[in-house]
């Protein structure tokens, strides 16, 4: 069996295998399972709707951004810049898109893996700067929201800290592995 | 966040602006909304049937087991919290289903841990050091395998899609563990607001 066909076999099997665990251990150990299960169900949609408003103010103001067509001219600007140290320009919209919107990340991506070859040394950097990162606004909106909190403290600057970090690691590692 | 907020609305006024594009800026506004309920309205399900099973989980003694494994670990990193307080067992299942790329089970397992560690916050609008650095944890998003990248590399003919596993784990490595140093210093930096409170307290 080849890495690839070992990595589907453990996608497909982890989630049913988590679940099937924890019932199978609560009911060997006499928890009503099905009665727990629905009381510790009733609070999701109380949480969920406590969300709405943290995402609607959040979701707005990057769709807004997204459709000014901001990203692609901050871009632009430092594109050349980047030519000069050999890092492909098309990486930066993702670089910048994907701590704000994980959709929005994917599409830039399969972009990027259309527009060249995909054993390229682009189309590998962008698939370890995507794989290797995290939407940190939409983590930040949904569970300071969930619980209330408004005011974030550094958890919106380490977050893109952390990003950044991710990004310099990704093309220091892409380099080191694919060039 | 309230500069963050009109930051990001002035910035695409003003490029909409710049770039003609204003009329699909204005769009963005309804389209913005629609998706953020549709996502709210998406998490009501997963919310739902993930608090079902951990509810079980907890009942069962599971979480308490997992949560007794990892607390030397986690007083290191949330010195804050006690050491008997059960929102670790959360937290160890937060990044364990991160880790495993369960994104769908993360979250909401990560949001019960949040509302625990909102009962032991003081200042129910500002967030406490360990809801920063659980935040921390889960922004960096560590994951031992990018499924998701994967498939679409394997998707698009890419001959060895595997070949980015080990190089995303360095990545993701370095960021998570950068993520856990960095709020471990910045929460000095940006001490809670009602410091007087705390210390009026203890």
């Amino acid at each position: 069996m080849s890495v690839k066909a070992v990595i589907d076999l453990i996608s497909v099997l982890l989630l049913p295998s988590v679940i099937l665990i924890i019932l199978t251990v609560a009911l060997v150990r006499k928890v009503p399972v099905y009665e727990v299960f629905i009381e510790g169900a009733k609070d999701g949609v109380k949480v969920s709707f406590n969300v709405i408003p943290y995402l609607v103010a959040m979701i707005v103001a990057i769709s807004m951004l997204r459709a000014s067509g901001a990203l692609e001219s901050v871009a632009a600007i430092f594109s050349t810049l980047l030519n000069k140290i050999n890092l492909p320009a098309e990486i930066l919209p993702l670089a910048f898109i994907r701590s704000l919107s994980g959709s929005a990340a994917i599409g830039i991506f399969s972009d990027i893996i259309a527009n060249n070859d995909i054993n390229s040394y682009t189309s590998k950097l962008a698939a370890i700067m995507l794989g290797s990162s995290e939407t940190t606004f939409y983590v930040l909106t949904v569970y300071f929201g969930a619980v209330g909190i408004k005011k974030y403290r550094y958890s919106l600057i380490c977050g893109l800290s952390a990003d950044l970090v991710g990004i310099i690691m990704s093309v220091v590692v892409a380099r080191c592995f694919f060039s | 966040m309230n500069y963050i907020w009109y930051f990001l609305i002035l910035v695409s006024i003003v490029f909409g602006v710049i770039n003609g594009k204003l009329n699909e800026v204005a769009l963005a506004i309804f389209s913005g909304t629609e998706l953020a309920v549709r996502i709210a309205l998406t998490l009501i399900g997963i919310m739902t049937f993930w608090l079902g099973i951990m509810k079980v989980a907890e009942k069962s003694g599971l979480a308490e087991f997992i949560s007794k494994l990892i607390t030397p670990l986690a007083i290191k990193i949330f010195p804050e919290i006690d050491k008997h307080n059960n929102v670790i067992g959360d937290i160890a299942m937060n990044f364990s289903a991160n880790a495993l790329g369960l994104a769908n089970a993360a979250t909401p397992i990560g949001i019960k841990a949040m509302e625990k560690l909102q009962e032991i916050n003081i200042d129910k609008e500002s967030a406490s050091n360990s809801m920063c650095m659980l935040l921390a944890m889960n922004t960096a998003g560590f994951q031992l395998i990018p499924a998701t990248v994967i498939a679409i590399l394997a998707a698009n003919g890419c001959k060895n899609p595997t070949s980015i596993i080990v190089p995303t784990l360095i990545v993701t490595g370095s960021a998570f563990i950068s993520a856990i140093l960095l709020s471990r210093f910045l929460q000095k930096i940006f001490p809670p607001q009602n410091r007087q409170e705390v210390s009026d307290v203890g």
